[in-house]
């Protein structure tokens, strides 16, 4: 069975190997686009002003309420074929190139992680206690002083859990990119069950994989957790 | 003998929440070595009053000056935010909740506005906050983050990260009010000592010993006005009043 997985022409090893690559870089390339979307979006739901609130809601909203694979085949399709049109119009000999699923996959799981992560910091800015702020003031910190060294840690520790779910989310979701064709971790199992008829070897290898990389991110949550609850009682 | 410099003045000061006026054109004015207690039954517009001086509640109009140096507030509008945070600085503030960052040990606390602020060197604001400390009594606990100590104690450290700034004049908002009685005294004795030393200080307090024995002046607040004003020992044996005999009598 092992000879399966060995590398090279005789295996699956490799493939699967730069399949789970391809997963990764995914993943941690849409974190911080999602995140800092999701800051831009949940600033804008906290708004003071009308419109702004009304577009950061809206968006929320809309995306929440979208199947991600969905969200991927608009992103996938219509940002394509917006990007060609953009490029016959400035260089008419060009030929019609391929939207990336790569990008296609970041931007479309990026939109969605910042959707809900706005969710998470809202609810972590609204949960920040007003007497640590106003002891800011006290001492004369101006605003972007005060956001730096007492609401980003504070909210940064009510929103932890949340993000982390948020991750370990997107980093299952990354498989939806295998039906644009992206060769990730999910595709090229699917191959490699295709090319020998064993789904239950390869699903199961791919199953080990994820469940791997979750109980990873969960090791890593937890110790972040740890030190941004630093000086905060446990609940018992 | 001279007059001691004024510290601090406000000067018809008034605030409304919605149609309901608070303070209905306050003045007051501390003097260098000042220890003036504000008094008051609870809706009297005290804690209001003591947050408008250094704008965490911004009054809807009046003046307020700290060493000449003064803002003028119209129509509920500050002007710049920089003179606000100007004179935040030289105006310390003791909280009732204590409110010390939960994210920091308590050195830290008291390290944060000399380095942010001040743009004080780290180990400079690090010596200064390790010796005010041990000056209220928490030397052995400086590494320590605020949930992991007493109301008493974060108190003191709140009165430590206030005095680190080294202001004019502190200001404490009910200091006591939120601690076990039995934690009260060693808050009172700190800030007994401060008014020892000469420090200026304007105090919110339901304590009415400190007001008889501390202060140099106490404010009698009603409905949003000074009802009674004048040194402790005058007006306590004295009152002109009614509403502060009937005050007195009660809290007796």
């Amino acid at each position: 069975m092992f000879e399966l997985f060995a590398f090279g022409d005789t295996g699956w090893g490799d493939e699967i190997l730069r399949g789970l690559a391809v997963t990764v870089q995914l993943a941690i390339v849409t974190l911080p686009l999602g995140l800092a979307l999701g800051f831009v979006v949940a600033s804008a739901s906290m708004s003071k002003l009308r419109a702004l609130r009304f577009m950061g809601v809206g968006y929320t909203t809309v995306m929440r309420g979208l199947p991600e694979i969905l969200t991927l085949f608009v992103v996938y399709n219509g940002v394509g074929l917006l990007l060609n049109i953009v490029m016959q119009k400035l260089n008419p000999e060009a030929p019609p190139s391929d939207f990336s699923p790569f990008a296609a996959g970041v931007i479309a799981l990026g939109m969605v992680v910042g959707a809900f992560a706005a969710e998470v910091l809202r609810g972590a800015f609204q949960s920040l206690d007003r007497g640590q702020i106003e002891a800011g003031r006290a001492v004369g910190m101006t605003e972007g002083q005060i956001f730096r060294r007492i609401k980003l840690p504070q909210v940064w520790r009510f929103a932890l859990p949340g993000l982390g779910n948020l991750w370990i989310n997107m980093l299952k979701d990354t498989a939806l990119v295998s039906v644009i064709a992206l060769d990730d971790l999910m595709r090229m199992t699917k191959v490699a069950v295709g090319v020998t008829k064993k789904p239950f070897t390869f699903y199961l290898a791919a199953c080990l994989l994820y469940w791997a990389m979750c109980v990873f991110s969960e090791v890593v949550l937890a110790r972040m957790e740890r030190h941004a609850s630093r000086g905060v009682r446990r609940a018992s | 003998m001279t007059q001691a410099e004024i510290i601090l003045q406000a000067e018809d000061i008034h605030k409304s929440f919605g149609s309901f006026e608070v303070l209905k054109g306050i003045s007051l004015e501390a003097r260098n070595h000042d220890v003036i207690s504000i008094l008051g039954s609870s809706g009297s517009g005290k804690s209001t009053l003591l947050r408008c001086l250094n704008f965490l509640e911004i009054p809807t109009s009046g003046k307020v000056s700290v060493h000449g140096q003064q803002i003028q507030v119209k129509n509920g509008k500050p002007g710049n935010p920089r003179q606000i945070e100007g004179l935040r600085t030289r105006l310390g503030m003791v909280f009732q909740q204590f409110n010390l960052w939960t994210h920091r040990t308590a050195l830290e606390n008291v390290m944060e506005g000399p380095i942010q602020v001040k743009r004080e060197s780290r180990s400079e604001a690090r010596d200064k906050a390790e010796a005010l400390l041990a000056r209220v009594g928490l030397a052995d606990r400086m590494h320590m983050y605020p949930t992991q100590l007493s109301g008493g104690q974060q108190q003191r450290v709140a009165i430590a990260r206030a005095l680190a700034m080294e202001p004019d004049a502190i200001l404490f908002d009910e200091p006591t009010s939120a601690l076990d009685p039995e934690l009260v005294g060693e808050v009172l004795k700190v800030m007994q000592d401060l008014a020892a030393e000469g420090r200026t200080m304007i105090v919110v307090t339901h304590e009415m010993g400190f007001a008889r024995e501390v202060s140099s002046e106490v404010i009698f607040l009603h409905q949003g006005r000074i009802a009674e004003q004048g040194p402790p020992d005058e007006i306590f044996t004295h009152p002109r009043n009614e509403v502060f005999e009937r005050f007195i009598a009660n809290t007796r």
